[in-house]
């Protein structure tokens, strides 16, 4: 008997925040990548895209790294990641950053053109419809801004959302503006950006829903520091934890266990 | 004008405590974008407008010195004159030197943000002139004493009340105790005090929006109509314009013209959109009888050929700033130079330098709002980047922020330290909190800004690879 077909062979970028905040999201991108019929792999040799540097000025970290991150995931299918904003670093800014040394510019194309985010792989590249999830609550969402305006992730986390038994959903107002997070441009600058995330946490009120989403933990951490700061009881998630039905294994972020 | 961009900082939370500034911005913000959007969406095109827009004024500045020449050229064959001016200093002394060959005393002036860059009313003020401002905008914000906070909405942080406070101030001669609650009677009291000025004026000076080559003609657009009584009424008509501002032909002004008014306050078109090529001619019912433009280079072409060439597209249409969630916060004010904004962010490092303006590129989350409503295209946010790698090689950043960097690159490139890292990050991160599931306070100044307005919601206690290392191991 001829083996089994298998899927797509995934490389998961975990993203640094992932890593260190928020594993859950991690093993919730690899269950749905699994349920999707991929086969993942995790290469250790990650750690960070580079853009605390690429964004600091720092042009040259910000190559190395690129490169280590190319090497360590050029022998994928895919790379997928559970951050717009990772992935747009590694999806529309490494071809830059690397345009100028012909060894790497190609190889750099190369992984870029298969680099996605998590939740937009699912449905733009796998044609994923649905997930077999429950969670009930009502839920809003916050676009996050590079995965929105580099990767157009817009349509696809709404689209599975509806998906989920027991969600009942509701839009953020200015769910399309920023939080305020920026990577470090919240220390460098935090009056402004506590007024962005004041603003952000003001809409998610108005929404009256219990749970706030989003797609990537920079701005999650950010928008849960200041609900949990003001004591609200809005729970926050990264959407992967609910698609995948994994919202039950740990408390929502910038909560005490239950 | 004086400089205070480099303490955008203090600049800012100043603006942040200053309620009535707050309430005009959240006032203004959603109106503006509202309105952008909405006219995008009216017209099926407008994606294709921009390209188009971009393209042309990408081939302007491959050839900008031909355009340039051919407007001087055709500019003098109607009678008019060029002065081309290299810096601020050079275009100050030809406005006052053309103002005196006048014999001028009073000059009435249209909105220019170039005038503003050059700080040509001081320089008119300090040598005995009176240059009005007849903008009402501009009016306002003269009478206060202050710099404009936007490029197209000079005055739009300034309540009404405000305003009225001002026109009470100056206008001394009118009755005190008439009423000024409504904004029409502040639009009337301004008409009538500018009117005895339009008829006084020796000079009108105004800025371009365009600058046609073919035709010599300059360009501006307003809503208020009173760009046309400062050209036409008195003797001398001065243009004050950029060199950025030329374009080939009046075909080209009316792709931009249809990209401008949409982006800027989501209009169709202005209300006035007016041309000046020459002065009166014989048989000519108005019009000055001396032209004259002024052409400000003041460092713009040294960004030709650069990384920041494509700023130059820019037709000064305020989309970025309506739709900048830092410039919606803070205002134009606390950017502390001519140009607030995104568009500020990059130009004006360029013209004031990244030393004095280093914060204003900085103080960007690159949400890319602005690169995605702007009209010519221009990828902003890039060139913000740009800045901070100029400070980067040129070591402007503050030494902690560069030694936090160095050692967080060094992890990085060493992924079986770096994981050891983050193993113990996690766990302390997790054991401070507690049974909390986050923190109110860190030990690392550095993060103080966090903590200070927010929790940092504490890890889940281990990292991902090592879990991950973990369940490969049991399978
Ligand atoms: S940069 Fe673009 S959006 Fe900003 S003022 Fe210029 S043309 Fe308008």
């Amino acid at each position: 008997m001829a083996e089994p077909r298998r899927g797509p062979r995934v490389g998961l970028f975990v993203t640094c925040l992932v890593d260190l905040f928020r594993p859950t999201v991690g093993f919730a991108a690899v269950k749905l990548l699994e349920d999707a019929g991929c086969t993942v792999e995790v290469p250790r040799d990650q750690t960070c895209c580079g853009q605390p540097a690429y964004n600091a000025g720092d042009r040259a970290t910000a190559q190395d790294l690129a490169r280590r991150t190319i090497a360590a995931f050029e022998g994928f299918d895919h790379v997928v990641v559970p951050s717009g904003s990772c992935a747009g670093m590694i999806r529309k800014h490494y071809p830059a950053l690397l345009a100028d040394d012909p060894a790497w510019a190609p190889r750099a194309q190369h992984v870029a053109a298969r680099t996605h985010e998590l939740v937009s792989f699912l449905v733009d590249v796998l044609g994923v419809t649905w997930v077999d999830a429950r969670y009930d609550d009502t839920i809003t969402y916050h676009d996050s801004c590079s995965g929105l305006r580099e990767l157009g992730v817009k349509a696809q986390p709404r689209r599975l959302l509806a998906s989920v038994r027991g969600v009942k959903f509701t839009e953020l107002p200015d769910a399309e503006v920023c939080c305020g997070f920026g990577g470090t441009f919240c220390v460098k600058y935090p009056d402004i950006s506590n007024r962005m995330v004041e603003d952000k946490a003001a809409n998610v009120a108005s929404t009256g829903a219990g749970t706030l989403l989003a797609g990537d933990v920079g701005c999650l951490l950010n928008i849960a520091g200041k609900l949990k700061r003001q004591g609200s009881p809005v729970k926050v998630r990264h959407v992967a934890e609910v698609l995948s039905g994994l919202a039950d294994e740990t408390p929502p972020i910038g909560d005490a266990a239950r | 004008m004086e400089s205070t961009a480099h303490s955008f900082p203090e600049n800012a939370r100043r603006a942040l405590q200053d309620d009535t500034l707050q309430y005009m911005l959240a006032k203004s913000r959603s109106g503006f974008q509202l309105r952008r959007a909405a006219a995008a969406q009216r017209l099926p095109e407008f994606e294709a407008l921009r390209d188009q827009g971009r393209d042309l004024k990408n081939h302007v500045l491959e050839h900008l010195d031909v355009y340039l020449e051919m407007f001087e050229s055709k500019v003098v064959e109607r009678g008019g004159h060029v002065h081309w001016c290299r810096t601020a200093e050079e275009a100050r002394e030809a406005i006052l030197g053309i103002c005196q060959k006048a014999g001028a005393k009073t000059v009435t002036k249209g909105k220019s943000m170039i005038a503003e860059e050059i700080a040509v009313n001081d320089h008119l003020e300090a040598h005995g002139l009176i240059p009005i401002e007849t903008d009402l905008g501009e009016y306002i914000i003269q009478l206060r004493k202050e710099p404009p906070s936007h490029i197209i909405a000079p005055a739009f942080h300034v309540s009404k009340e405000q305003v009225a406070d001002a026109f009470r101030a100056a206008h001394t001669d009118l009755p005190p105790d008439r009423p000024l609650e409504e904004p029409r009677e502040l639009i009337t009291e301004a008409r009538l005090m500018l009117r005895r000025r339009f008829q006084e004026a020796d000079v009108g000076i105004t800025g371009a929006n365009f600058l046609v080559a073919e035709t010599g003609s300059t360009i501006i657009v307003t809503n208020e109509g009173n760009g046309d009584l400062t050209q036409t009424l008195p003797k001398v008509h001065v243009v004050i314009a950029s060199i950025d501002k030329v374009v080939p032909t009046l075909e080209d002004v009316s792709t931009l013209l249809r990209l401008l008014a949409r982006s800027a306050t989501g209009q169709e078109f202005s209300a006035y959109t007016t041309f000046s090529t020459g002065p009166r001619r014989p048989g000519d019912l108005d019009g000055p009888e001396e032209f004259h433009v002024v052409l400000l280079d003041n460092g713009r072409s040294a960004l030709l050929g650069t990384e920041f060439q494509e700023v130059l597209r820019c037709i000064r249409c305020g989309a970025c700033m309506n739709h900048c969630p830092v410039y919606g916060s803070v205002g134009g004010h606390a950017y502390g130079w001519v140009y607030p904004g995104p568009v500020g962010a990059v130009i004006d490092p360029a013209l004031i330098g990244i030393k004095e303006a280093g914060h204003l590129p900085n103080a960007s989350t690159f949400c890319g709002r602005c690169e995605a409503v702007c009209p010519m295209r221009i990828p902003l946010p890039k060139m913000m980047r740009h800045w901070r790698e100029k400070e980067f090689e040129e070591k402007l950043q503050p030494a902690t922020m560069r030694q936090g960097l160095g050692v967080w690159g060094w992890f990085a490139r060493r992924p079986g330290f770096y994981h050891a890292a983050a193993r113990m990050t996690a766990r302390m991160l997790r054991r401070a909190s507690g049974s909390d599931g986050k923190l109110g306070s860190l030990p690392l100044p550095m993060l103080s800004g966090w903590t200070e307005h927010r929790d940092l919601p504490a890890p889940e206690g281990r990292t991902f690879q090592e879990l991950w290392a973990e369940r490969r191991g049991k399978k």
